[in-house]
């Protein structure tokens, strides 16, 4: 029987699929900490994220909340900088830092057989951090260095730009650091940080990985008499609201010789809590989300005017943007735009034919399941849920929409929000 | 210890397969045994297109991405010096949609001028945006021709000027494809929750029909051993002045190759490492610095590299690094720091092994240096090495006449 190749084999249609989100457990440590774990996988390795509301969010100064996460790893009352990276480097350990908006982390990645001498290290960077002067004073001046060859990047440059276009420069998810800010920078500031928002901050604790027996005791043992609070009772103690700017374009020459054109195009929308912010991430995921999305199609696949534009809805926890993103050849700028444009009237004007609908929706679902391969990614995913105070039943809401979300429904949604007159654009060459 | 399976096709297509139960996913990997080194020197950066034209349509299936996702399955590729690795993800039960599409563009492409016009494009947008619109760019042209005087690694997979690019025809193509995308230079790797006797018949319908093709005969010169320091200086409009030093290292199998990845570790692993504990945190001379090599199958590069604190002359900062160098050949390195390396080695080998579709790719890649069986038995050899192992081979690799300085100096002070 000869192989006839133009017809595919029959698949399973993963919108068919019956995916279930495995669940996590929570201990409460002593303090009332808690605990969000999942014991999976079969390698002898754990992945720890100790989780503060210590983001930009809390700053009273711009750049306090990264350089006092930076920091913490720079000396104690008994190690030097060296002395601590040497420690956990030793154990073949890595222990990153990470500041957000909100939230800043301390992450902790070791095969189980070092855990237990790591974990009273990991406790005294979060209690006994010192900040040294000259320590401060060399991240000052890498950071201006790293500042001066980014700013010289039109992504770079754009990046920044956009996000104070839609939010605003005050708001913490608009506001970005110049050098005078790093420069202004004092000890003081990152002591002060500290002892607020980290010693006696609110605080959340993740673990996921093939866990080694007695790791809720020892968390408990090191973490659990420290005065931490539970990070449900956090209230952000400054609000801010978004001012986006009134001039809509925006074209600025960062380089006069750059072949490329940075161009960024976004608007405001609305946080997770709001109904349209599901079927708007499979909107999203047909306009401009994946390598077979409207804008790759027609931008890259069709015209060459790039290597890859991508749409995307920003993760915050609070409103949001949409955007579009892509870097283009500096002669298609402005083809470039305009042909985002049109990609959204299409999506406006005429509904998505079903093939492409379904397409879209089998895609999105087998990359869900994809993602919820490994303790880590499923960790990664409650603790979003977690911080926005959602549970389980979103992530299958979320499945159900996209399963069921019909054309004629996402061309109304595209009308509500797809509309060139609502989004910021700009240019950075 | 990862379980796995071997098989050959009759035409010669080697096919390695991992069972994964615990994962909802398979992952069919594709590597072709061509890379930037075997292409002419007038047509470089042809390997990393032809890759790119791989998804323009095959002969029997005119769009390669849209069954894929209708399968729920995503894709990718990258083209390195050495190889060209295709690799798909997608739910296990539709693992036939991935043999269907990759043997049909194994079988031959559809060769459309459309295609080739518009990823012409879309590669010198990528060239740009990578070497050409960002600061400190093209260091590695430059670095590479330095070190690398008859062996093709001294051109970068982008290829070595946008012309090369965009000269490209049709014809050069078709000739690239049938003489290296045929089944007796790939090896097939699938992996996940698969099982080998399906992925046999699997791979027997769908591959086992196309034509072998002739087994490519790889005739690249060696690089003449180097004997005499070289040195080059650019000026560039970029805010800082950067430093940049090679050395040439063994070839992947031997155990020199261990040995100078543990060294990369010792000088430039972290933040206890001794270039950065000495030349960023106490001497102040730069803001930051790394020392890697670049992992090539054939005799490749330590490298030092990293950015000056302003003001520090690139003298003072050479002749810095070269004081580090000379302690560690001079004196090399103590019990404390090689188990540190190792335990480092240890644990970044079982975070690696945690995702499927990076234990599929390192079996493609040592199926491609000989046996994919090697995945077992490899990583034993770093922990073979000894302390006196890494001062021979220090001393071997950091011979002032196997080294190649570059400045990279900004115009803007």
């Amino acid at each position: 029987m000869s192989l006839d190749r133009k017809i595919a084999p029959d698949i399973k249609e993963p919108i068919d699929f019956k995916i279930s989100l495995p669940l996590i457990q929570k201990a409460t440590l002593k303090n009332g900490v808690d605990v969000y774990y999942l014991d999976m996988g079969t390698e002898e390795a754990v992945q720890i994220s100790w989780m503060f509301y210590a983001g930009s969010w809390n700053e009273e100064k711009k750049s306090q909340a990264g350089a006092t996460n930076f920091m913490l790893k720079n000396g104690t009352s008994e190690k030097s900088a060296f002395e601590i990276n040497e420690f956990f480097e030793y154990y073949g350990a890595y222990l990153n830092r990470t500041c957000y908006t909100e939230t800043a982390d301390l992450t902790l990645h070791t095969l189980n057989k070092h855990v237990s001498v790591l974990l009273p290290e990991v406790s005294k960077l979060i209690m006994d951090s010192v900040f040294p002067e000259d320590e401060l004073a060399l991240f000052k001046q890498n950071s201006l260095q790293r500042l001066k060859v980014n700013l010289t990047k039109s992504d770079f440059v754009a990046g920044r730009l956009i996000d104070a276009l839609v939010y605003g420069e005050e708001h913490p998810y608009g506001r970005y650091n110049n050098a005078e800010d790093y420069t202004a920078l004092t000890r003081e500031d990152l002591v002060q940080f500290y002892e607020k928002h980290y010693k006696q901050g609110y605080c959340a604790i993740f673990l996921a990985g093939k866990l080694p027996k007695g790791i809720l005791e020892e968390l408990d043992l090191h973490f659990g008499s420290l005065p931490f609070k539970n990070h449900k009772g956090y209230k952000a103690s400054r609000i801010f609201k978004p001012t986006p700017a009134e001039q809509k374009k925006h074209w600025i020459v960062n380089d006069e010789k750059g072949v490329q054109a940075a161009i960024r195009i976004a608007r405001p929308f609305p946080d997770r809590t709001n109904p349209d912010f599901q079927p708007a991430l499979l909107l999203n995921t047909l306009f401009g989300g994946f390598f077979g999305s409207r804008l790759m199609a027609n931008i890259r696949e069709e015209k060459g005017y790039t290597y890859g534009i991508y749409s995307y809805i920003q993760n915050h926890l609070g409103e949001t943007a949409w955007m579009v993103s892509t870097e283009a050849g500096r002669d298609v700028a402005e083809a470039t735009i305009e042909e985002v444009y049109k990609e959204m009237k299409l999506l406006c004007e005429e509904p998505v034919d079903d093939e492409e609908l379904l397409t879209t929706k089998n895609y999105m679902i087998g990359s869900i399941l994809g993602d919820l391969d490994g303790a880590f990614q499923i960790m990664a995913r409650w603790r979003n849920l977690l911080l926005n105070n959602l549970d389980e039943q979103y992530f299958y809401t979320s499945l159900q929409t996209i399963k069921t979300a019909s054309p004629e429904y996402l061309m109304q949604l595209a009308n509500k929000y797809l509309k060139p007159e609502a989004f910021h654009e700009l240019v950075v060459i | 210890m990862i379980q796995l399976e071997k098989f050959v096709l009759s035409n010669g297509l080697r096919v390695v397969v991992h069972e994964d139960p615990s994962t909802p996913m398979a992952v069919v990997n594709v590597m072709y045994d061509v890379g930037a080194k075997d292409e002419n020197p007038s047509k470089t950066g042809f390997a990393h297109l032809f890759e790119h034209l791989m998804f323009g349509g095959s002969i029997n299936i005119e769009d390669f991405e849209t069954p894929l996702q209708m399968a729920g399955g995503e894709n990718n590729a990258y083209t390195s010096n050495d190889l060209t690795n295709y690799y798909v993800q997608l739910p296990a039960e539709n693992l036939e949609t991935a043999f269907w599409l990759e043997s049909d563009r194994m079988l031959s492409l559809a060769f459309s001028e459309k295609s080739l016009d518009v990823q012409r494009k879309v590669v010198c947008e990528e060239f740009k945006e990578h070497y050409i619109n960002k600061p400190y760019g093209d260091v590695w042209f430059h670095m590479r021709e330095l070190c690398y005087k008859v062996h093709p690694y001294q051109w970068m997979t982008i290829g070595k000027e946008l012309s090369h690019i965009e000269t490209a025809t049709l014809q050069d193509v078709k000739s690239f494809f049938f003489k290296h995308y045929r089944p007796v230079n790939a090896i097939l790797v699938v992996a996940g929750n698969v099982k080998t006797v399906e992925v046999r018949r699997l791979a027997e319908k769908w591959f086992g029909t196309i034509e072998s093709g002739e087994k490519y005969q790889r005739a690249i010169p060696a690089e003449p051993k180097q004997t005499e320091a070289r040195f080059k200086e650019v000026n560039a409009d970029v805010p800082l002045d950067a430093f940049y030093k090679c050395w040439h290292m063994d070839q992947r199998l031997s155990k020199g190759y261990f040995a100078a990845d543990l060294i990369t570790e010792i000088l430039g692993g972290g933040g206890s490492s001794r270039l950065y504990q000495s030349l960023v945190k106490e001497q102040k001379l730069f803001s930051n610095i790394d020392c890697f090599h670049f992992g090539t199958v054939e005799p490749g590069l330590v490298t030092i590299e990293g950015k000056l604190v302003k003001g520090v002359s690139l003298d003072k900062a050479h002749q810095a690094v070269n004081e580090i160098v000379e302690k560690l050949v001079q004196d090399g390195i103590s019990e404390k720091e090689l188990v540190k390396v190792k335990n480092k080695t240890e644990s970044a080998l079982a975070f690696e092994d945690m995702s499927v579709m990076a234990r599929a790719n390192s079996l493609a890649f040592y199926e491609l240096l000989g046996d994919a069986a090697l995945f077992n038995s490899d990583r034993d050899q770093y922990f073979a090495i000894t302390a006196d192992d890494m001062l021979n081979y220090s001393r071997q690799i950091f011979d002032t006449n196997n080294s190649n300085t570059l400045y990279y100096k900004s115009t803007q002070n």
